[in-house]
């Protein structure tokens, strides 16, 4: 009997620790306990997957990377969480993570009733049309009749109905459940086209038998930002994951690389300065290092190298750019000045 | 009166063959394969598909495959492409286990396969084996987790693949089997509020799948629990796994204790056995020996169950298989993946089930 009691008094204790420790704010949580816990796809390639050594790979990873480059001035120091899609949401308000960087839309829903807080977006996706080029068709609005391949119980498979209904044109759905099968389906011509993100759609056309057989049809159906997400209500937090993406692509548009960014530190132009921490300020406004935007570009890379290293044209994935540019190239990345 | 001598010695007796064809291979073939106009056209069906399949299935398997190439070798092939197993056999087997550290789970599980091995036979059952078995725990818990002996401490979140099957699965039936029998007993008990709650657990337990049960460990909760304040996930699973596997052994076990003989009790009673020795010295032996085949059945399916883990983000094997298969270089190769994978699904399943077989025998 004692011993139980023993018991209870420990587990109160351990409560009570616990509640007091997360009253510190997530941003001294995480220098107090060394590294930052990161909510990651684990099966997405280019996004947050695995490579054969283990490593983790992708550009939500990298991100990830980021954020621990900016608050500990070390990329390793980090710890990535596999989470499924149900998961994710209570792995971030459980405190299991400490930031969800798993290629998450930003929806209202989420945003408010969930609890979440997304920061800048770090990838425009949209659902979008892989069809056999020898159908010879220019649009998806000549798909009517069509047999669409398309995963269940997923947004895509609302998108598409409503993109059909909404065009009245008839459409057969072919759901699969699993991702691999249903490429296997299309490629087997088991349906007239496949629907999904866009870049999912990439990565599925790079493994087809003959990828040149295949083309993306030119609408894009759905808008899908995929930001990291914190939990509401920690705006210290936010604030750094925020404006670590931003660094990302302002060093980009300041043309600050990891390969010259030692060189950038004795630049005379001010906006450098002040990005880089030759002029301090930005680090204490956000509780970080002074140099922590340049710890982020040493480490990780800017947003171009990030984009190009997982998901760009030399990666099997091979996406352009597309709304992903920066403004001054027509895309919709956009920082704003840090200062 | 005397017999004709020629037919009362067996010498002389003629040994008279059987005609060829119901001896030796013709025989064979003729009684088992063409007896009856019915069985010889299903033989001759049987041969014809199996001409169908078998060859090519070899062509596929040996001849035309790949066993260590590049992927985009192995697109242009027509044969199986072993080789997404001999580049990520590693990550398939380990998961994120660091990679220079791979030998930690690999000597970790060829302990544990060690100590099974040497306790599937009877007569080395004694206090050593139990030793050993308490040694062995600690050297593999010592491998997996590290900090100690100059080994680096490797978290619990890093572990994966083939090691956290067999943890999940030995650690969840050697929990899962003494659970189920006292439940098995509970159920049986006079005492009703023993009785009851039993019936309670068991009932509930089994009215749910064990997806629910794990989904309700990783997502539900989590959320009972003051912020930030987290418990290891792989806990948490096992836990779901053993109280799932306990239910159904427990009606098992029950299915045995309704088996035995009502005089079996009234003897131990006679004897003046109390409640425990009664169960310990004679109704559980009986009992149990009883149902071997059923529990077997049920720790065969609770092995391939832990596969169920995926679905909470852990990196069994099979979800290891699966982010392998997500890779945009492997993408496609599932036939070849999943062959490996039930290929160690099969020799464990069957390991069991032999080792039960035998069990049976001898007891």
């Amino acid at each position: 009997m004692k011993l139980r009691k023993l018991w209870v008094c420990a587990f109160v204790v351990v409560m009570v620790l616990a509640a007091g420790s997360i009253s510190a704010g997530t941003l001294d949580d995480i220098k107090a306990k060394g590294f930052v816990q990161v909510g990651v796809n684990g099966q997405l390639a280019g996004f947050g997957i695995p490579d054969e050594k283990g490593e983790w790979k992708g550009l939500d990873v990298d991100t990830g990377r980021a954020i621990a480059a900016a608050v500990f001035g070390d990329a390793k120091k980090i710890k990535f969480v596999p989470l499924t899609a149900v998961q994710r949401f209570t792995a971030l308000q459980s405190g299991e993570v400490d930031v969800l960087c798993r290629n998450a839309t930003i929806i209202l829903s989420r945003d408010t009733a969930q609890g979440l807080d997304f920061a800048q977006v770090n990838y425009y996706d949209g659902q979008g049309f892989l069809v056999p080029k020898k159908m010879n068709i220019k649009s998806a609005k000549e798909l009517n009749g069509a047999t669409v391949c398309v995963l269940p119980g997923t947004t895509t498979e609302q998108n598409v109905a409503d993109y059909f209904r909404s065009n009245n044109m008839k459409m057969k759905p072919v759901v699969i459940e699993n991702n691999a099968e249903l490429n296997k389906a299309f490629f087997a011509g088991r349906c007239d086209c496949l629907t999904s993100d866009t870049s999912q759609l990439a990565g599925a056309k790079s493994v087809a038998p003959n990828p040149s057989d295949y083309i993306f049809l030119p609408e894009i159906i759905s808008k899908e930002p995929l930001a990291p997400a914190v939990r509401h209500g920690d705006n210290q937090w936010k604030d750094v994951v925020n404006w670590t993406v931003l660094a990302l692509i302002n060093a980009e548009e300041l043309g600050i690389s990891s390969k010259n960014v030692d060189e950038m530190l004795k630049s005379s132009n001010p906006s450098i300065q002040r990005f880089l921490g030759v002029v301090p300020g930005n680090g204490k406004a956000l509780g970080l290092e002074e140099n922590f935007a340049y710890n982020i570009i040493k480490q990780v890379g800017n947003y171009a190298e990030v984009f190009d290293r997982n998901v760009g044209p030399s990666t099997p994935l091979g996406l352009d750019r597309g709304y992903n540019a920066l403004w001054t190239k027509g895309g919709l990345m956009y920082s704003p000045d840090f200062k | 009166m005397t017999q004709p001598s020629n037919l009362s010695s067996p010498a002389q007796i003629d040994d008279i063959r059987p005609p060829l064809t119901s001896i030796g291979v013709i025989g064979w073939i003729k009684s088992n394969l063409f007896n009856g106009l019915f069985n010889s056209v299903l033989t001759l069906v049987t041969f014809f598909f199996l001409c169908k399949i078998v060859p090519p299935l070899i062509r596929w398997i040996f001849i035309d495959s790949l066993w260590s190439s590049t992927s985009t070798e192995c697109r242009s092939a027509s044969g199986a492409c072993w080789s997404i197993i001999s580049a990520n056999y590693r990550f398939i087997l380990f998961g994120f286990f660091p990679y220079e550290l791979q030998w930690r789970p690999l000597s970790a599980m060829i302990l544990l396969i060690g100590l099974l091995l040497i306790s599937r036979h009877r007569r080395m059952w004694s206090k050593t084996l139990f030793y050993a078995w308490t040694a062995g725990l600690f050297f593999m818990a010592v491998l997996m987790k590290g900090g100690i002996f100059g080994l680096a401490p490797v978290e619990s979140t890093q572990w994966g693949g083939l090691p956290l099957t067999f943890l999940l699965a030995v650690f969840g039936l050697a929990a899962a089997y003494p659970l189920g029998v006292l439940l098995a007993l509970g159920r049986r008990s006079r005492m009703p509020a023993i009785k009851l709650l039993s019936i309670i657990y068991i009932e509930m337990i089994r009215g749910v799948p064990l997806v629910s049960l794990l989904f309700m460990s990783a997502v539900i909760f989590p959320l009972f629990l003051p912020e930030g304040l987290t418990i290891n996930k792989i806990l948490r699973a096992q836990a779901a796994i053993i109280m799932f596997t306990a239910a159904y052994i427990a009606e098992v076990v029950r299915g045995g204790l309704q088996g035995i003989a009502k005089g079996q009790y009234e003897a131990a009673e006679s004897l003046g056995l109390n409640y425990v020795q009664t169960m310990r010295l004679i109704i559980l032996p009986q009992a149990l020996k009883i149902v071997i085949p059923p529990s077997v059945s049920i720790l065969i399916s609770a092995f391939k169950d832990t596969s169920l883990v995926v679905i909470i983000g852990l990196y069994d094997i099979l979800k290891t298989t699966q982010t392998t298969l997500a890779n945009p270089s492997w993408m496609g190769f599932s036939r070849e993946a999943f062959f490996f994978l039930s290929c160690i699904y099969f020799v464990c399943c069957y390991t069991m089930s032999n080792y039960s077989r035998k069990l049976e025998k001898e007891l």
